[in-house]
């Protein structure tokens, strides 16, 4: 504990010896001049009278997006309809893609650690490392445009984050009770089912609904790649300058995103 | 003495929810909705066996990733990539910790309190790509845009976690410090973020690794990075590149999770 007592009597407290006060010294201007050293690579571009210009821009978007288009409503229940189906059937796809993935991926279940293992774990990180718009971006092109590509970009995106949370509840699981179950002279699939399963079941469903969620607030922006949904209104209402349709549609996604928020935190706390 | 055995009972799990009128009702309806929803989806035949072939090209576009045809655009995008998910990261952190402390219950009055959760209930019901939308109608194209829609992002998401964390963490320390009759910055730098230091840092380097996926999303919209490379690559169905570049990002991804797992395992 650095403690400096003073010529003239008295001592003062410091937290860190002077060697550490050095260390930390360093340690921020290496942080400090690295950020600033991106800042300057990234705004080399950067057209400085724009971005001056930009409370202006601001304030005439939004004398424009005010009052909201109300009328329009109607025109939108059918794509709110399909965006709940991009959420929902690509949860659902994703379930059933990601379970059979988390079991190979934990660590003891998987039939082998050394080549199974790391296959699922690196379809996991691809999976998550790509965000569903890009999925979209790329299954539009393949798939064309429409709800379908909407649907399998949620589920292949959401592989790896149901995947995840899965094999680590799985890895996590109270080995007694498998141990239990194989002791009866249960098979490998009844081991599964009586002493994995129901262990692993409450964190599943959890995972499942908060996935729901978020494929919720993600699958009203798929559109704008054209992968079907509320986006697709946004996108076009966005493309013909119709801002007093964008507030409309700005309001009706933040209304089904906090409406999902408000299903899932309900149904997680049923569950748990 | 012998009465009948009773007859054998199979054994079964109990049922996931126990009132079975509730189960019945809740399977129907799931049905229903399945029927109602895969009914709903128009699915062209033609256009998918089209898409077929060119299924088939992405996958071995994947195997033979292509890194030269597009490489001077790559390397400008990733460029643009890792210095706006820096900045922004940064820029974040460096809003979000007075954010933070201001949206924790015990550290501050009411009216803060309000004030600093409604700001992260703004940010974090706004999506990252409609964000971007709006600022590049606002600032314009470039990576400019990026850097504010990811710090804007960032804020809600670290503000959110670290208030959390500050109201979850041990008073007495707290109570010391306020003992001596320190003032209330020196309560916070003694008291309370020595306590959420470690936290903080591993959020952070998660947010880090979000913006980086993040930054891939908001160039389609304009707002810089490899996102528009990707855009022009995947528009021209020029699947090799494509492929190449999601490569790259998977790659950027594990190696920053490895990293940040080092990090974390650490400071704990």
């Amino acid at each position: 504990m650095p403690v400096t007592p003073h010529p003239e009597g008295g001592r003062s407290w410091q937290r860190h010896t002077p060697r550490g006060r050095i260390a930390i010294w360093f340690g921020w201007l290496i942080a400090v001049a690295f950020t600033v050293f991106c800042w300057r690579v990234m705004t080399q571009g950067t057209i400085w009278a724009f971005v001056w210009d930009a409370p202006t821009q601001a304030a005439d978007i939004g004398a424009r997006m005010v009052p909201p288009r109300w009328s329009y409503f109607p025109a939108l229940i059918k794509p709110l309809w399909d965006t709940l189906n991009i959420a929902t059937l690509g949860t659902l796809a994703a379930i059933a893609l990601s379970v059979p993935v988390a079991f190979l991926a934990a660590r003891n279940t998987t039939p082998s650690a050394a080549f199974v293992r790391p296959a699922a774990l690196f379809l996991i990180v691809a999976s998550r490392s790509i965000n569903s718009i890009i999925w979209a971006l790329l299954l539009v092109a393949i798939l064309g445009p429409g709800v379908l590509a909407g649907i399998v970009a949620i589920a292949l995106r959401s592989i790896g984050f149901i995947g995840k949370l899965l094999y680590e509840a799985i890895e996590e699981i109270d080995e007694a009770q498998v141990e239990a179950i194989r002791a009866t002279g249960a098979s490998g699939a009844q081991t599964l089912a009586y002493g994995i399963v129901p262990q692993i079941m409450p964190a599943f469903a959890g995972i499942t609904v908060f996935r729901w969620d978020i494929n919720i607030r993600e699958s009203t922006v798929l559109g704008l790649v054209g992968a079907g949904g509320i986006g697709l209104n946004l996108e076009s209402s966005l493309n013909t300058l119709a801002w007093p349709q964008v507030t409309l549609i700005l309001l009706v996604i933040l209304a089904t995103v906090v409406a999902s928020e408000w299903v899932s935190a309900k149904v997680r706390h049923a569950i748990i | 003495m012998s009465a009948n055995p009773a007859p054998a009972r199979r054994w079964r799990p109990l049922p996931f929810i126990a009132n079975p009128w509730l189960r019945y009702a809740l399977l129907a309806g799931a049905a229903l909705y399945l029927a109602l929803a895969l009914g709903s989806i128009e699915v062209n035949w033609a256009r998918l066996s089209d898409g077929w072939a060119r299924g088939l090209r992405f996958v071995s576009g994947f195997l033979e990733p292509n890194f030269s045809r597009r490489w001077d655009d790559i390397v400008q995008g990733m460029i643009e990539s890792l210095t706006m998910t820096v900045t922004s990261t940064v820029a974040g952190i460096a809003i979000s910790v007075p954010i933070g402390i201001g949206a924790a219950r015990n550290l501050v009055p009411r009216p803060v309190y309000f004030l600093c959760r409604a700001i992260i209930a703004v940010s974090r019901s706004l999506q990252e790509i409609i964000v971007a939308i709006l600022l590049v109608a606002m600032v314009g194209f470039g990576p400019f845009a990026g850097f504010l829609t990811l710090s804007f992002a960032t804020i809600g998401f670290l503000s959110k976690l670290l208030a959390e964390d500050i109201e979850d963490i041990d008073p007495a320390p707290v109570e010391a410090i306020r003992a001596t009759g320190a003032p209330w910055p020196s309560l916070i730098a003694f008291a309370v973020l020595p306590q959420v230091a470690p936290r903080l840092l591993g959020l952070s380097l998660y947010r880090l690794d979000i913006n980086f996926r993040e930054s891939a999303v908001v160039g389609i919209v304009g707002a810089g990075g490899i996102g528009a490379t990707l855009n022009t690559a995947i528009d021209r169905y020029e699947f090799d590149s494509a492929a190449a570049i999601l490569i790259l990002i998977i790659a950027i991804v594990m190696a920053s999770e490895y990293v940040s797992g080092l990090i974390r395992g650490r400071v704990k």
